[in-house]
C-alpha cells in the first residue's frame, strides 16, 4: 500500500518530545520533519484513502470525517501543550517528505509571520443559545386566564399573535445579550472571528444558536477570559453560554482582520 | 489550564475549525476545500433527512 504524507501543523522547533503513545490518522504515529528552522508534523496515510477521488467521497461520509477530524485535532491538541502550532486545514496531503520540504521553502516567510502573530496565544470558542424549550414551557406555565381551547377563531388568532410576540421579544433579548457579551469578550481578546451560527440539526445541541464566535487570547490572559465567560453564564434566563477550548488558533490563520 | 472541564468536543465545533479554519495549502492532492460549504450542506441534508421533521412551533393543536 502506498503512503502519502499528511501534514497536521507547522511549528517552530520545540524541546519537549511528543507523548510516545500519540497517534494520528489511521493510528499512525506523527513524526517531526525539520526543515529551514521550521517543523512540519506529519504522518503517513494510505493513498487509497487520500487520493483525490477517495477524499471527495470520504468527505461526504460523516463517520470517516468525524474520525479523521478527531485524529487531526488530537495531534494538534497535543502540540498545543508543548508549543504554539500553526494548524493546517483538514486533509492537507503531499506525495512524500521532499514535497513537504518544498512546500515549507515556498511558504517559510508566511509561516514565520503567522507563528509570530500566534505565539503563546490560544483560541476560545463561545456560543450563545436561546433555550427554545424553556421559553415554551415558561409560556405555558403562565397563569392563563383564557380557557385551554380558544372560544372563537378571533380568540385563536389573538393567542397565536401573543405567542409569536413573546417569541420575538425573546429573540431580541437574546440578540442584545449576545451582542453585549461579544463586545465584552472582544475587548479582552486580541482578535475575534464570528463563525456562522450552527445548525441545530447538525450540532444536536438544544436551543437555537445565536452567537458562534472564536477569540484569540494570550495564554497569560486566558484564565481571566474564561472567568469572564463563566460569570455571564447565569446572567440571562432562557439563554445558554457555552465555552470550548483552549484550541490551537485554527480560526486565526488567515489575514489579521480585527 | 484546568479551568474548563474537558468534555468530548462536538463534531460541529471541530468542523467549524478544521474545515473553515487552518492554513490552506495547495497540497499535492488538492481538493480545493472551498467545497467545504458544499460538504456542510450535504451533511445538513444527510442529517435532516434522518431526523424526523421538527414540528413548527406555531402548530397548536386546537
Amino acid at each position: 500500500m502506498t503512503g502519502l504524507r499528511y501534514v497536521y501543523a507547522v511549528c517552530r522547533p520545540f524541546g519537549t518530545p511528543l507523548q510516545a503513545e500519540l497517534t494520528g490518522i489511521g493510528g499512525a504515529p506523527p513524526a517531526l520533519l525539520h526543515h529551514h528552522g521550521l517543523v512540519a508534523v506529519v504522518s503517513t496515510v494510505p493513498e487509497a484513502d487520500f487520493c483525490e477521488e477517495a477524499l471527495k467521497a470520504h468527505l461526504e461520509d460523516l463517520d470517516w470525517l468525524a474520525a479523521t477530524a478527531r485524529a487531526h485535532e488530537g495531534v494538534v491538541d497535543a502540540l498545543t501543550t508543548v508549543t504554539t502550532p500553526l494548524p493546517l486545514r483538514l486533509a492537507t496531503v503531499f506525495r512524500d517528505d521532499s514535497a513537504v520540504r518544498t512546500m515549507i521553502e515556498a511558504r517559510e516567510e508566511h509561516f514565520r509571520s503567522l507563528l509570530d502573530r500566534l505565539h503563546d496565544r490560544v483560541e476560545w470558542g463561545v456560543k450563545v443559545y436561546v433555550e427554545t424549550e424553556t421559553a415554551e414551557s415558561a409560556e405555558s406555565a403562565e397563569p392563563a386566564p383564557s380557557p385551554a381551547r380558544p372560544a372563537s377563531g378571533r380568540d385563536y388568532l389573538r393567542r397565536r399573535r401573543e405567542s409569536s410576540h413573546a417569541r420575538e421579544e425573546q429573540w431580541q433579548r437574546a440578540e442584545r445579550f449576545a451582542h453585549g457579551l461579544h463586545e465584552r469578550l472582544a475587548e479582552r481578546a486580541e482578535e475575534f472571528r464570528l463563525h456562522p451560527a450552527q445548525n441545530a440539526a447538525l450540532s444536536g445541541a438544544r436551543g437555537q444558536n445565536v452567537l458562534n464566535a472564536a477569540y484569540l487570547v494570550s495564554r497569560k490572559h486566558s484564565e481571566e477570559f474564561v472567568e469572564l465567560v463563566d460569570r455571564t453564564k447565569d446572567e440571562a434566563a432562557g439563554l445558554r453560554v457555552e465555552l470550548t477550548g483552549p484550541w490551537a488558533a485554527y480560526s486565526f490563520t488567515g489575514e489579521a482582520a480585527s | 489550564m484546568t479551568v474548563v472541564e474537558r468534555r468530548e468536543i462536538a463534531l460541529v465545533d471541530l468542523l467549524d475549525r478544521l474545515l473553515a479554519g487552518g492554513v490552506v495549502i495547495t497540497g499535492d492532492i488538492t481538493l480545493r476545500i472551498a467545497d467545504v460549504d458544499l460538504v456542510r450542506i450535504d451533511l445538513n441534508a444527510l442529517i435532516s433527512s434522518v431526523n424526523e421533521a421538527v414540528p413548527s412551533p406555531f402548530e397548536e393543536v386546537v
